[in-house]
């Protein structure tokens, strides 16, 4: 097991460089368990939005971004036509832009484009913020076919099982899942703060502006995707202003 | 919507998805960075999660204060270091719980 609670969550895995794909795999072990619930409740969702299990299935398999297919599904019960789903998918999904910005300078130089492409696939939330907070400088292509895997799997199954269990849950716990998503973001979060005073600072930053776009007038129109490139972007941006020398890592 | 447009809708959700994940990821390969860009994107994965969790969190759930169940109980689970596992499933349980005392006392 990597995650022993000693250790803290997120931080617990010291490999060496060149981490193996079964280390992977190990690391993608809570986002794969963490993913079930949010997935079975993607699947009740598009079950309720009237939905088929092959569609609710294919689109896992094909997009793999929750938040986004939460809210296409929504879209999809509300009648919307078929390009604005597409363009609001675009927009909630181009925060991928600067994870995938952030992973092309840890991963092995020697890694080909045919990988990466592949690797691409799998930059979500999680497992990027899994493979980011790794204390290796370096990201190995097996390491990180192996998180990405495990996620996928596990979204992809979660999804089609929960358009299977549809109705046999009582309603209350299934509106209590939507807390799952963002429980796991805290929970790969909060040990992050212990590396020190720029990191929290930079996470005040993007809280506080995240929170004037949400309630502030005018900018509470902006699409959420926008809302979170614009915060998260200008909030690391200050932190870089503020502190040049970046976080301090583990093994320097 | 039909079936097939729905297929097709999900197929280009998939390109708009998969364009953002991988071009900068293809791309930036053989490009180094000025210093100040790296400690920029070094800061992205935490200004990201602070600004997924809030305030958006307050509004996953049917409540909010059912939500500030949940994130409180999460955010201590965490602070505590638990696995990650416990953090996700004890911060379900607290907005569930809260949810039915709600209920009970309103």
């Amino acid at each position: 097991m990597p995650i022993e609670s000693a250790e803290g969550a997120a931080l617990a895995n010291r490999f060496e460089t060149g981490a193996t794909f079964s280390q992977g795999l190990k690391a993608g072990l809570p986002i794969a368990i963490g993913y079930l619930p949010i997935a079975v409740a993607f699947g009740l969702l598009a079950r309720s939005a009237g939905l088929s299990l092959f569609l609710t299935v294919l689109m896992s398999l094909l997009v793999f971004a929750g938040a986004s297919q939460f809210i296409a599904v929504n879209l999809i019960a509300l009648g919307t036509q078929a390009w604005e789903i597409v363009l609001t998918t675009l927009i909630v999904n181009l925060r991928h832009f600067l994870m995938s910005a952030s992973l092309s300078q840890r991963l092995a130089e020697s890694l080909a484009k045919p990988w990466r492409s592949l690797l691409a696939f799998g930059i979500t939330d999680e497992t990027f913020t899994v493979a980011s907070l790794q204390c290796q400088p370096i990201l190995s292509g097996p390491f990180m076919l192996g998180l990405n895997l495990f996620a996928y799997a596990s979204w992809v199954l979660g999804s089609g099982l929960g358009v299977v269990l549809a109705g046999g849950m009582p309603a209350s716990l299934q509106a209590s899942m939507g807390i799952a998503l963002y429980a796991m973001f805290i929970g790969l979060l909060v040990p992050s703060l212990r590396k020190g005073l720029p990191v929290i600072i930079v996470v005040l930053l993007a809280v506080i502006l995240q929170a004037v776009m949400n309630w502030a007038p005018a900018l509470n129109l902006l699409a959420t995707g926008w809302k979170l490139m614009i915060s998260a972007s200008l909030a690391a941006i200050l932190g870089a202003v503020i502190y040049p020398q970046g976080v301090k890592d583990d093994d320097d | 919507m039909t079936t097939t447009e729905l297929i097709w809708t999900v197929i280009f959700m998939a390109l708009v998805t998969y364009l953002p994940r991988m071009l900068p990821l293809v791309l930036l390969r053989d490009i180094k960075m000025a210093p100040f860009l790296r400690t920029c994107l070094q800061f992205v994965p935490y200004a990201l999660l602070g600004a997924l969790i809030f305030p958006n969190a307050l509004y996953s759930t049917t409540s909010v204060p059912s939500a500030l169940a949940g994130i409180c109980g999460s955010t201590i689970l965490a602070y505590l270091r638990l696995n990650l596992v416990i953090v996700v499933v004890g911060g379900i349980l607290c907005a569930y719980i809260w949810g039915r005392f709600q209920c009970v006392i309103f």
